[in-house]
């Protein structure tokens, strides 16, 4: 595939709005009247909307799409999808029907978008779910993603906020995807860095949700655009409070020296802006910290699981070929909401 | 001194050209970097407080910010020991819910004079803080101090360039005779002043 995309100012999850700017919109839209089957979505800030068509069926609905991130566009079209399927499993789902969002040049070579097709098709049958269709229009840059539906037991689904004081936070995936694309995006990532940054955005939520299922878990989100911290900043819904150990966050090789080099997103130090006031950092190096605010684009799970469950749930996700690391613990609420310790 | 100009060009860019401006330098130096947006004044910061190198930025107009970055003797080898690092606070890392009023020329009660230097102190104090207040509101008798012939609007660009709101009340320079003399930041009203002080995790009043 000879074809490369012309990127965009900043792809992927990178281009997300900000969410302090986002939330100033969302508080003054207005609100139709309550409807009880609508189990999320009206107040909380969840990742999709799930509503109960009957006591064992609901349907989560959702939606994601974005400027390329690589230069490939079929390895772009399995990574936006996999970055849009990943809601339903955040929410506990299963993938039923996906839509394709496509926004493309007029001008350009049609056998580009017929890649990022491919790669995006792919991965919802790779999720189990069939590709029904889509819209597309012609726009100045590229943008491609999927509107996806799938089901979940209404007594199943997974919340993002329902964590309690002692549980055990793991996360599924390497962070630090949006530094090592930014340092490729200028030419200073090593291959094998952005192979594995590929690698890690391309693989489906799917496998760690439904071993989650197994479980007692209390909590779990993805991990996108607003950072780890920033999710996980989301979780503690102003209820808890979180002890993050830096060393068990678990990393993409090279993406501490990019951040060491400062190749760092604005959308990460929007994060920072953002979330910054609520973390305290002890003995954290910079570039640690770079990580932790860094925009995921197709994250890992952030889970909350019970604490006498946690060990097995992760001894599965391991067995299961996941990188899979207990990264810390919830807590009472305490002064800051989030601590996060490094080595003295 | 090298001058950069990054305008518009997306973060890292910024960053990359001007590390290529210091190494250019190849020993101590002025670069000006000149960019578009507020976040890449915060990214440069970063870059400067980590390595030690002096910075000073300051918004010259709507999407033109000015960073001046200053790399002392010995260049790198100013850059700080892990441990003191982890200390450094990153300036516009620690704006809070938190809000500054000026609505008087003058700091405190007693000799005008007096209240006038002590306020215009403050406004350079704020400039040092290591955590930067969200929003300065300035009315009444704090109207001037963005306008024309103030002796606080450098001390302001440099917080506005590093991401502090700057709003002043546009009754008061009505009443004031100053709409057309405002130098800094925007004119605001009194919706939006009840609102950012109702929501504001604290008021900072000199």
């Amino acid at each position: 595939m000879g074809e490369k995309i012309v990127f965009c100012k900043g792809g992927g999850c990178t281009a997300k709005l900000g969410a302090g700017i986002l939330n100033r919109v969302l508080e003054k839209l207005p609100k139709g009247p309550k409807d009880e089957n609508l189990l999320i979505g009206y107040d909380s800030r969840d990742d999709a909307a799930v509503y109960k068509v009957s006591d064992d069926t609901a349907f989560v609905q959702t939606l994601d799409f974005f400027p390329p991130m690589v230069d490939d566009p079929y390895t772009f079209g399995q990574i936006a999808a996999a970055n849009a399927l990943s809601d339903i499993y955040a929410m506990g789902g299963e993938v039923k029907t996906a839509l394709n969002i496509v926004c493309f040049p007029e001008t350009m070579d049609l056998n580009i978008l017929g890649e990022i097709m491919r790669g995006g098709s792919e991965k919802v049958i790779e999720a189990g779910g069939t590709l029904a269709g889509g819209h597309s229009i012609q726009d100045s840059d590229v943008k491609y993603g999927l509107s996806v539906t799938g089901l979940v037991h209404p007594d199943r689904i997974y919340s993002n906020n329902g964590g309690y004081p002692g549980d055990v936070l793991i996360l599924t995936k390497k962070l630090g995807v949006g530094i090592v694309c930014t340092a490729s995006r200028v030419q200073e990532a090593k291959e094998e860095d952005m192979k594995e940054a590929v690698s890690s955005m391309i693989q489906l939520n799917k496998y760690a949700s439904e071993i989650c299922r197994k479980y007692e878990i209390h909590a779990c989100t993805d991990v996108t655009g607003f950072s780890f911290l920033g999710h996980l900043h989301e979780m503690l819904d102003g209820r808890l409070s979180a002890e993050v150990i830096a060393e068990q966050i678990p990393v993409i090789s090279g993406a501490a020296d990019y951040a060491n080099e400062f190749l760092l997103t604005a959308a990460g130090q929007r994060n920072r802006n953002h979330v910054g006031p609520y973390v305290e950092f002890e003995h954290v190096p910079f570039a640690m910290e770079e990580v932790l605010f860094d925009p995921q684009t197709s994250g890992g799970l952030l889970i909350a699981a019970a604490p006498d469950q946690a060990e097995r749930l992760l001894v599965e996700l391991r067995e299961a070929g996941l990188p899979a690391s207990a990264v810390g613990t919830l807590t009472e609420k305490k002064e800051k909401e989030i601590y996060v310790r490094g080595q003295r | 001194m090298i001058k950069v100009n990054a305008i518009g060009d997306a973060c890292p860019i910024p960053v990359v050209k001007t590390k290529n401006a210091i190494k250019e330098l190849n020993g101590p130096g002025t670069v000006e970097v000149l960019v578009d947006n507020e976040i890449a004044v915060q990214n440069l910061t970063k870059m400067a407080v980590q390595k030690g190198y002096e910075i000073q930025s300051q918004k010259l107009e709507e999407q033109k910010y000015q960073v001046i970055m200053t790399v002392g003797e010995g260049g790198e080898g100013m850059e700080k020991q892990e441990d003191t690092a982890e200390e450094t606070v990153c300036i516009p890392d620690s704006r809070n819910h938190k809000i500054v009023v000026i609505s008087s020329g003058r700091m405190g009660e007693g000799n005008d004079e007096l209240g006038e230097v002590l306020m215009k102190g403050f406004i350079y104090a704020l400039t040092q803080q290591d955590e930067l207040p969200e929003t300065i509101l300035f009315y009444n008798g704090g109207a001037p101090f963005t306008c024309e012939g103030s002796p606080a609007l450098e001390d302001l660009k440099q917080l506005e360039a590093q991401g502090v709101e700057i709003l002043t009340c546009g009754t008061c320079l009505n009443y004031y005779g100053l709409s057309e003399k405002l130098k800094i930041g925007d004119v605001t009203n009194m919706y939006v002043i009840t609102e950012k002080m109702m929501q504001a995790d604290s008021i900072i009043k000199p």
